[in-house]
């Protein structure tokens, strides 16, 4: 195995989800304020509300794919029964769907992104970024299901034999990238492409993902806080900052709002 | 029974001119941001009118407040919890910006930037505040019906019209008019909290207030399309929700919110209530729309009963709290006169803030067809034969239960035609009173508290740090040097501390006061208050240092 390989398929995974943790709780730590989902309905609504449920839809059913695909081993599947045939049947028809809603949705995002006006004007140079990186791993990924599954050899590339065995090892500690230069290259793209996404994840608008309301069934409906001092009038001093001095200005505190 | 206090108000509507002050006066301190260019915590609509944003009322559309199930439980008309998860990727009942409006500025540059031998006259073009493009023709704004302006276009978009199914006269003479102030009605029973995913807004246990906070909200959007009153705002910068906070660093340091403070009127009324917290999801789900009234006011408790005393002492109301009850003009309105309603009652949150309906456009028809508008005959008979204003005014306050609304307006003519034989010289004509059910003292009580109530009685706020008393909170750092704040406990906030402002220092004596504090023990050595500042003596920090050699002054 090569230098490049072990810097591609061991060290830049590594690096990417040690951006991804550490990136996470460093924003959570400091940045609540502006943890959201910036949504930008107010400008547009029509094509959000059709594109935005089949990108979110289509998306965690690829999450959830991958899951199956990726975390749980090919030996478990065998153990229960489940042949490999009926499982690439399974796991290429779920997820050429899986891959249509979510093309079709992230299509209508961007298009309205990028068309409609309002929307333009509120996308930061961080959205684009962003945009470019989730764009890039979800066209690589429907590509290699497509030009490998449904359009390859009989029986399609049997990924549990090697991608998947790779990224278990890769999160239980224990690295074993022999296999992955033979992986075809629609899929190691698109593997780069996912641990880019991943790197860049906790300093974009994506965080919102991690903040999914699981709690919100389960809650009263009516919520009393006691006021805390935190978000009690701030205690700003009274005066101005001298001319000759440059302290930052204290107070007037974004909370309560 | 669980007692809790809430700051509510109650907005004298016969009073209001409609000159938009408190709106403006709470831009100013709250929404002159960028991504909340289009909020008005605080708007006046034109009433009959479209409101902001546009039918806002017109719920089948928005879907706000509750509804009540077959089983006569309470969920959100918007759906139950696992219903609103499965919107989450995009809220259908979300207004988009053109039904609040485009905000825009003007080219005010192009004026001072024209070449001086221009051919051309310089113009100030609109510009969007959204877009950045020119708009060459605005056709929507936040007040674009105000006094009837349009009307005969959009007036019969109104809601309320529509559900009462009323026939106003288009004709601008021939209808009638008033105001209608709103703000957050920071309910008892807010949709916008049950609907917050996050769990980031809530309703302040001390005094009621509904915030959202900042630091939690996630932007799912869901409490702007639950509210009904249209009252939460998305800041599409900032990706957070925001809505009227009821001013609360002011009222903590026992101020009025800034629009009681502005109010031109001086209509508006803030007070403490106190009210069982156990009985309002009872009273918000009885069934019949126009029983909400009556059962919002069982929620309320009188704070003069001694087992309601003892219940807030025990449920930790402080006393101060208590005493303020007892002295709000609030409940005053709404329990001793009967003269206040709530706002849309039939949304089933338990609005907390109410108001006095006008009375005006009755007396304005009476006076117009020629006959005396200050005999309470005269004016009993009209209120009870001109229909259209009674039942538009009951389609706003009481789910169109034109009682109530007949026995406020009544009362405010006897007052009105009690009165005048008072200021003539009469004793007073206690047959006016008691034709409305009351005494002719009752009436006169009412008419202090209405007409020339003053600042203090108007507004009866306990400040949130009951050792520093209202009033001594605006001697500001000064007092709470003396009373010992400097322990290293949190500062108490004070009216000197909350933006820098300080009352009293408006006077030569306040100002002599501050001056001899701050020379004998700067709290703050390096700064200066330019409010505080008299420009007759030197302030170090104020001017760079001066040459050594020379005199600083």
């Amino acid at each position: 195995m090569s230098a490049l390989d072990t810097l591609l398929w061991v060290a830049f995974p590594y690096a990417s989800l040690t951006l991804l943790v550490a990136g996470l709780v460093w924003r959570w730590r400091s940045d609540q304020f502006g943890w959201t989902t910036r949504s930008s309905q107010l400008h547009e609504k029509a094509i959000l509300r059709l594109a935005s449920p089949l990108f979110h839809v289509g998306f965690l059913m690829v999450i959830a794919g991958h899951f199956l695909g990726l975390i749980i081993p090919k030996t478990w599947t065998d153990a229960v029964g489940f042949r490999e045939q009926a499982y690439h049947v399974l796991a290429t028809s779920a997820g050429s769907l899986a891959a249509l809603l979510t093309v079709v949705g992230l299509v209508g995002l961007l298009w309205r992104r990028f068309i409609t006006q309002s929307v333009r004007l509120a996308t930061t140079r961080r959205d684009k970024v962003m945009y470019v990186l989730l764009t890039l791993p979800i066209l690589l990924g429907t590509w290699a299901t497509l030009s490998t599954q449904l359009f390859g050899q009989p029986g399609g590339y049997d990924y549990r034999e090697t991608i998947s065995p790779w990224l278990r090892s890769i999160l239980t500690f224990t690295p074993q990238a022999e296999a992955m230069p033979t992986v075809p290259l629609a899929f190691r793209l698109h593997i780069i492409a996912g641990f880019l996404l991943f790197a860049i994840w906790p300093f974009t608008r994506l965080v919102h993902a991690v903040t999914i309301p699981v709690q919100y069934p389960t809650r009263p409906y009516i919520v009393y806080r006691a006021r805390q001092a935190s978000v009690s009038a701030a205690p700003t001093r009274r005066g101005w900052a001298p001319v000759d001095t440059t302290t930052a200005h204290e107070g007037a505190g974004s909370r309560g709002a | 029974m669980k007692v809790m206090a809430q700051i509510a108000m109650v907005m004298n509507l016969d009073k209001c001119i409609g000159c938009h002050t408190c709106s403006v006066t709470c831009k100013q301190a709250w929404t002159n941001r960028t991504g909340a260019e289009y909020m008005w915590f605080n708007n006046v609509e034109t009433r009959p009118g479209v409101g902001y944003p546009h039918t806002w009322e017109d719920q089948d559309t928005w879907h706000g407040g509750w509804a009540r199930t077959k089983k006569g439980r309470l969920k959100p008309r918007s759906g139950g919890r696992l219903a609103r998860l499965a919107k989450i990727f995009a809220n259908p009942d979300l207004p988009e910006l053109v039904d609040y409006y485009e905000p825009w500025s003007y080219e005010y540059d192009k004026l001072l930037s024209a070449p001086k031998d221009s051919a051309a006259f310089p113009v100030a073009r609109p510009v969007s505040q959204i877009t950045g493009k020119p708009m060459d023709k605005i056709t929507w704004g936040p007040n674009w019906d105000d006094d009837l302006g349009g009307s005969t276009e959009t007036m019969s978009q109104d809601p309320v019209l529509a559900q009462m199914n009323l026939d106003v006269r288009t004709e601008i003479e021939q209808t009638f008019m008033f105001y209608l102030p709103r703000i957050c009605e920071h309910c008892l029973n807010p949709t916008c909290v049950a609907a917050c995913p996050s769990g980031a807004m809530y309703k302040r246990a001390e005094d009621g207030i509904v915030l959202v906070d900042q630091d939690r909200c996630r932007g799912w959007r869901m409490c702007v399309s639950s509210c009904p009153y249209k009252k939460v705002y998305f800041n599409h910068t900032t990706g957070k929700a925001e809505k009227c906070t009821l001013c609360y660093p002011r009222l903590e340091a026992g101020q009025p919110t800034i629009c009681s403070e502005t109010c031109v009127g001086r209509l508006r009324y803030l007070g403490v209530l106190l009210y069982d917290a156990d009985r309002v999801g009872e009273a918000a789900a009885v069934e019949d729309p126009q029983d909400l009234y009556p059962a919002q006011r069982s929620v309320l408790l009188d704070p003069y009963d001694p087992q309601v005393v003892a219940a807030a002492r025990r449920d930790g109301v402080p006393e101060s709290w208590i005493q303020a009850a007892q002295d709000s003009p609030i409940w005053a309105l709404i329990d001793t006169y009967e003269v206040a309603l709530p706002l849309h009652p039939e949304y089933r949150t338990l609005p907390m803030v109410w108001y006095i309906p006008p009375l005006s456009p009755v007396v304005d028809q009476v006076t117009a067809s020629g006959n005396d508008g200050e005999d309470h005959k005269i004016l009993l008979t009209a209120l009870s034969t001109m229909r259209i204003p009674l039942e538009y005014l009951a389609g706003l306050f009481t789910a169109g239960d034109t009682r109530p609304v007949e026995r406020s307006l009544r009362r405010l003519a006897a007052m009105r035609s009690y009165m005048r034989d008072v200021n003539l010289g009469g004793a007073g004509d206690e047959d006016i009173a008691g034709a409305v059910g009351m005494s002719g003292a009752q009436v006169e009580d009412m008419y202090r508290l209405l007409a020339i109530a003053k600042y203090d009685d108007r507004y009866v706020i306990p400040t949130t740090h009951p050792e520093t008393p209202r009033g001594i909170a605006a001697l500001g750092q000064d007092v709470s040097d003396l009373i010992g704040a400097g322990d290293g406990s949190p500062e108490a906030c004070s009216v000197s501390t909350f933006h820098g402002q300080s009352t009293l220092r408006m006077t030569s004596r306040g100002r002599a006061a501050a001056a001899a504090s701050a020379a004998s023990q700067p709290s703050t050595p390096g700064r200066v208050n330019l409010l505080d500042w008299g420009g007759d003596e030197h302030a170090s920090g104020l001017f760079p240092p001066a040459p050594s050699e020379g005199s600083d002054r």
